[in-house]
């Protein structure tokens, strides 16, 4: 049995990847081929995949935001809250704080190192 | 005792505005980042330490000889409600003024760390589900992501280092085990203890010039100690250019440059939970780090590191010794 972890993974590739929204049989399905296919994340026994532990994993993901669930509709059907590309923006964001025009920080900087660190520096680059 | 009180606020004063502006300008930090860093650290604590110190001191004057029996005496009165006909207006506001700041100090540093932990174990999560594992070793993560970043996420046993498809892409092996060593010098030296410790220091005191400062000149010393690391084996001009990648956000060289006046903007050093290379950094940080490494300057001399000891020693024991000491006599 693979862990919650690589499910939740496996689960938000899926949904990532996938243009609708998806209900958790649906989910346990192509999770159960994927494994199929690949002998990877939930190993042999993809097939034995319970939609009650598809159903935990798509709760865990909801209560971390990442998914939202279709009120009004059964069964529910899951979706991305954002996708694959703007939580990775959202990452860098944080990680790299308000330098957005990255270009500019190297130009600011050339400006503010001497003329001939600066060529010196111009040099390493040009390299290859 | 009532000298002291002058002292120490005259101390505060002093550790809060003009010794800090000089140190911040003072060429020789970039010669012995880890003293500098001792400094800093030795600045903010004598002039938290002095702050307090002296509105205690002032408050406890008229019952006490010195900061043990005054505080003795305040303990009777606040428990066993004897007469405060000793202290007048402003003793009371002092002291109320010292308990406040003391608080707000401590519940800054508590709240700081609570912001920085749910920000961390967030952006852990994201990456579970984001990034995969690295062949370069356990606890390296790669993203996918075109600009070459790279940053490490502290967390003790959890902690990992972050590269992104455009940085592997842009730099050559060498470049990257310079990015690898210098990120992970941050977590080994435990850099991001220091970011927090500064970051709630600024958090709590913003209108005081010495917190804005000592931030900027911390988040730029560890950069350097980082960079210290990673000279230890490989050269200097694979670092330069693993440093100029990074900040440019590309490979490719850079073709129209910046007049030098535009230079001088400082980044937001807000963000402090997580430490990039290249990234997060100011354009004035990775200027200065960039220049330190193409025009070295020789290390300080070693008198002048045990002069730098000495006087973060003295900066702690000064405060620490007139607070305690007379009490300890008496």
């Amino acid at each position: 049995m693979a862990s919650l972890g690589e499910l939740e993974r496996a689960v938000m590739d899926l949904l990532w990847a996938g243009q609708e929204a998806a209900t958790a049989n649906k989910l346990r399905d192509l999770l159960a081929q994927d494994s199929a296919a690949t002998d990877g994340i939930a190993g042999h026994q993809g097939k034995d995949l319970a939609v009650t532990t598809v159903l935990t994993v798509l709760s865990r993901l909801e209560k971390k935001g990442l998914v939202e669930r279709e009120r009004g509709t059964r069964p529910h059907r899951y979706q991305a809250v954002s996708s694959r590309a703007d939580h990775t923006a959202d990452l860098m964001h944080e990680a790299l704080g308000s330098a957005p025009d990255r270009e500019a920080v190297l130009a600011r900087f050339i400006g503010s190192v001497s003329e001939s660190e600066a060529a010196t520096l111009r040099k390493l680059l040009g390299k290859n | 005792m009532f000298w002291t009180s002058y002292f120490l606020a005259v101390l505060a004063l002093v550790l809060a505005w003009p010794v800090p502006v000089l140190l911040s300008r003072a060429e020789w930090p970039s010669r012995a980042p880890f003293m500098a860093m001792v400094l800093w650290q030795a600045i903010a604590l004598a002039g938290g330490l002095s702050m307090i110190g002296a509105m205690l001191v002032y408050g406890l004057e008229p019952i006490g000889d010195n900061l043990i029996a005054g505080l003795r005496s305040l303990a009777g009165m606040v428990l066993h409600n004897e007469p405060t006909t000793a202290l007048g207006f402003w003793h009371l506001f002092a002291l109320s003024a010292a308990a406040l700041l003391s608080a707000h100090l401590v519940f800054t540093l508590l709240l700081t760390y609570v912001k920085i932990e749910r920000q961390r174990r967030r952006h852990r999560e994201l990456l579970a589900l984001l990034a995969s594992p690295s062949d370069d070793g356990p606890g390296t993560v790669v993203i996918n992501h075109d600009s070459p970043v790279a940053y490490c996420l502290p967390g003790g046993a959890r902690s990992v280092t972050v590269l992104s498809d455009g940085l592997m892409a842009a730099l050559e092996p060498a470049e990257l085990r310079a990015v690898l060593i210098h990120e992970n010098a941050h977590l080994s030296q435990r850099h991001d203890l220091l970011l927090w410790a500064f970051a709630a220091w600024r958090q709590a005191l913003p209108w005081f010039p010495t917190t804005r400062l000592a931030q900027v000149a911390v988040n730029s010393l560890i950069e350097m100690l980082a960079d210290d690391v990673a000279l230890r084996t490989e050269s200097k001009g694979t670092l330069i250019k693993a440093i100029a990648i990074v900040a440019s956000g590309s490979a490719r060289p850079v073709e129209h440059f910046a007049p030098p006046g535009t230079s001088g903007q400082d980044a937001s050093p807000e963000n402090s939970s997580l430490s990039g290379t290249g990234g997060a950094d100011s354009p004035r940080t990775t200027a200065s780090r960039v220049s330190r490494l193409l025009s070295p300057k020789p290390p300080l001399p070693a008198a002048q590191r045990a002069l730098v000891l000495a006087a973060s020693a003295m900066l702690l024991a000064v405060p620490t010794g007139l607070l305690i000491v007379p009490g300890l006599l008496g």
